[in-house]
């Protein structure tokens, strides 16, 4: 499968990433309640909310995390339903998601890895000069020495580096969508910027972008087109970048009150 | 005894061909006896002094109480097996009796038809035969000898009745008796002091010579300062059609020499590997001990160090993987003679689907062995919840100026860690192997590069059809 068929949907503006009515439980505890999102194809979209407002489980239900239970609703994914693929099919249709804390493999170099998974979604094996270049190129892009290729994958990574990693293989995997989950913890402003300029640059190249932070900050790196608002398991408001500044003045306080008086 | 012809019986003999018309020229009866030990050392043309060495063996063997520690032996019909079998009749197999599962593992790991034969014990490794040539004329000009334990005993027999059964004495244990009463084949290595064997020496590429027999013996003697690299086996998995595997390794490294011994082991499955391998390190020698355990039903391998003088190092680096029906008994022994010496012992363990592994380690530091350091570190993995692994490290310290260390972990495939691959596009197989992967790396790395991917290539094909 070529990365960069997401192409094809942007021409004529359909959304990427289609999600109606989705309710999600861990264990007992429903977590989303009816959530409806629209990604297009190539726009960053926004999803801010307090903590335990859902965020952390709609990217990993998304991607296919087998603790996570839909109950109802549907994903479609360029077209596709995606619900009843497990985790490995919707990375390889073009979902990618950076983990707020992605695991540790040891004994598993970054770049050995990292071949192994472009492979995943090549019809063709990626020659290994081909793919020194590629992963040099996007490392480069952001500021990361080469011998970080050969550590091993987040083993003794700082919160940083882990983050960067993640970045890094976005990167070089390039798919159509990217879900971020909170990948702005962690970071110092240094880090911050070096990954929202590699995020802006894929960007230009077509790539989706679900964004999901509880603050304002890395929005103000990597600016989103549109910005919808996560309290308690549904989307409660939708709108353009300003609602992110309003958000920071008010907090989320105005709508958690109004959904606790609407469920009183 | 009936015996169609024993007239040229010996190396020049041990032809690789196959042949489908060469009929059984000598089988042993099954059954071990004094006379089954003689007809050996007959057929072989040994020297009586070989021939006692054999029968005091034969009689230390029916004394030896089987292990009663361990994996479970009670299998084992000592009657039923045919102790000696002439190499070329052991090719009298047909390549249509080599079980599919094994013709298909060839398949999948690539190995070339002709060496498929070869490790299958139906044919020659006709190409290698010419690799080995051309390595053989370079070792001879520096005085390394490399040779099949028989021709060793012939061409070098001084040698070879001065250290033959010296680090393993033939009433070591039961299997070490077993092996020194029947042994025949395996490798007889000399490096003569000063010199550096710059290739691994691998008995895969010997010629004429069965060498993945079943009770082979090998000896080998690293000079002062000298360095070599033996490797034994290949990751693809040897089908013999016996069920006892039984061979004994005697290594003497002098002053100052170093070396290191590779094997990875991978018999069929129905295969009872009880193996014996032990080396001597003199004043700032090394050993290492580099240890695979794929195959076989029944594994126990423990390989040992006796650090003699001052300045002394051991290591072994071991693996095991158990599969359904398997149980791995693996570790290792270090016994520190003298002061100043120092050992390492790392052993990694995996366990899928049923599958037992064991560490099974013995560090020993005598009276006065001063300023030793030992570190034993054994990690295990299981797979999943049907799987055991146990760990049994035996510390026995005489003396109290030592350092000795141990870590045991016992460790999981992690949801966390597949689900987070597979997000990457890798499937739930391509995950988990990636894990052990990573997981046996700090040993893999330590082996020669064909070996290593072999290594990564086999733990895919172990997990191949595990998932789900």
């Amino acid at each position: 499968m070529s990365a960069t068929n997401g192409q094809m949907s942007a021409a004529n503006g359909q959304p990427t990433l289609s999600i109606r009515g989705l309710h999600v439980a861990v264990g007992d505890v429903e977590i989303l309640r009816g959530l409806d999102l629209d990604v297009p194809c190539g726009e960053v979209h926004a999803l801010m909310g307090p903590n335990g407002s859902g965020k952390s489980t709609l990217a990993n239900a998304l991607m296919g995390h087998p603790d996570y239970e839909v109950t109802a609703g549907s994903v479609h994914f360029k077209g596709q339903a995606v619900l009843d693929l497990e985790t490995d099919e919707r990375a390889r249709l073009g979902l990618f998601l950076a983990f707020q804390y992605p695991a540790e493999i040891p004994g598993v170099r970054v770049a050995s890895f990292l071949r192994m998974a472009l492979n995943a979604r090549r019809s063709e094996e990626i020659s290994v000069m081909a793919f020194r270049r590629l992963l040099l190129d996007k490392m480069k892009m952001l500021k990361m020495a080469p011998r970080f290729a050969e550590r091993y994958l987040n083993e003794g990574f700082s919160g940083g580096e882990k983050k960067r990693n993640e970045i890094l293989q976005l990167a070089v995997l390039q798919p159509d969508l990217a879900i971020l989950d909170e990948t702005d913890s962690g970071l110092d402003i240094d880090a911050l910027r070096i990954v929202a300029d590699g995020v802006n640059t894929l960007r230009a190249s077509n790539l989706g972008v679900l964004v999901i932070t509880h603050y304002q900050r890395l929005l103000n790196y990597i600016v989103p087109d549109r910005v919808h608002v996560l309290i308690d398991g549904r989307v409660v408001e939708s709108g353009g970048k300003e609602l992110v500044h309003r958000l920071e003045a008010e907090g989320y306080e105005r709508y958690e009150d109004a959904v606790s008086r609407q469920e009183a | 005894m009936a015996v169609t012809s024993v007239d040229h019986v010996g190396l020049d003999t041990y032809k690789f061909g196959f042949h489908d018309d060469i009929k059984p020229v000598y089988t042993s009866p099954k059954g071990l006896s004094e006379a089954v030990v003689r007809e050996i050392s007959r057929q072989k043309d040994e020297p009586a002094w070989m021939l006692d060495f054999r029968l005091e063996s034969l009689r230390q063997f029916e004394r030896k109480p089987m292990p009663t520690w361990g994996a479970d032996l009670s299998r084992i019909d000592f009657d039923d097996i045919h102790y000696y079998i002439r190499p070329q009749d052991r090719q009298a197999r047909s390549w249509d009796d080599v079980p599919d599962d094994i013709k298909s593992t060839f398949d999948k790991l690539g190995i070339p038809q002709a060496e498929r034969k070869f490790l299958a014990g139906v044919g020659a490794q006709y190409d290698s035969e010419v690799v080995y040539h051309s390595i053989r004329e370079d070792l001879e000009k520096q005085g390394v000898v490399f040779l099949d334990m028989d021709s060793g005993l012939r061409e070098h027999e001084d040698l070879v009745r001065q250290h033959f059964g010296t680090i393993i004495p033939n009433g070591d244990n039961k299997f070490a008796a077993l092996n020194s009463a029947v042994w025949s084949g395996g490798s007889f290595v000399y490096v003569p002091a000063g010199v550096s064997v710059d290739i691994p020496l691998q008995a895969y590429f010997r010629i004429n010579t069965q060498n993945m027999g079943q009770f082979e013996r090998t000896l080998i003697i690293v000079e002062p300062g000298a360095y070599v690299h033996y490797v034994e086996g290949c990751t693809a998995p040897v089908y013999a059609s016996d069920a006892l595997h039984s061979a004994v390794v005697e290594i003497i490294v002098k002053e100052g020499a170093r070396c290191r011994y590779t094997t990875i082991q991978n018999w069929s499955s129905d295969v009872f590997n009880l193996v014996t391998k032990r080396a001597v390190a003199y004043r700032d020698a090394t050993m290492e001990w580099v240890d695979g355990n794929l195959g076989s039903k029944v594994t126990m391998k423990y390989p040992a160090v006796y650090l003699m003088e001052p300045g002394a190092h051991g290591e072994v680096l071991s693996i095991a993987f158990a599969g359904s029906g398997q149980h791995q008994d693996a570790g290792a022994k270090m016994v520190h003679a003298a002061p100043d010496t120092s050992s390492l012992i790392t052993s990694k363990s995996i366990s899928r689907n049923g599958g037992r592994t064991a560490y099974r380690g013995y560090v020993q530091v005598l009276p006065e062995a001063e300023r030793c350091r030992a570190n034993v570190e054994c990690d295990a993995l299981l797979i999943d919840d049907r799987s055991r692994s146990d760990t049994y490290p035996y510390m026995d310290i005489e003396e109290s100026n030592v350092t000795i260390q141990h870590e045991a972990t016992v460790s999981k495939v992690s949801d966390q860690q597949v689900y987070y691959l597979m997000s990457r596009g890798l499937t739930e197989e391509q995950a988990m192997a990636l894990v052990i992967s990573g997981f046996i790396e700090p040993i893999v790395k330590e082996l020669p590069m064909e070996y290593a991917v072999e290594m990564n290539r086999l733990i895919e094909l172990q997990m191949e059809g595990s998932i789900g």
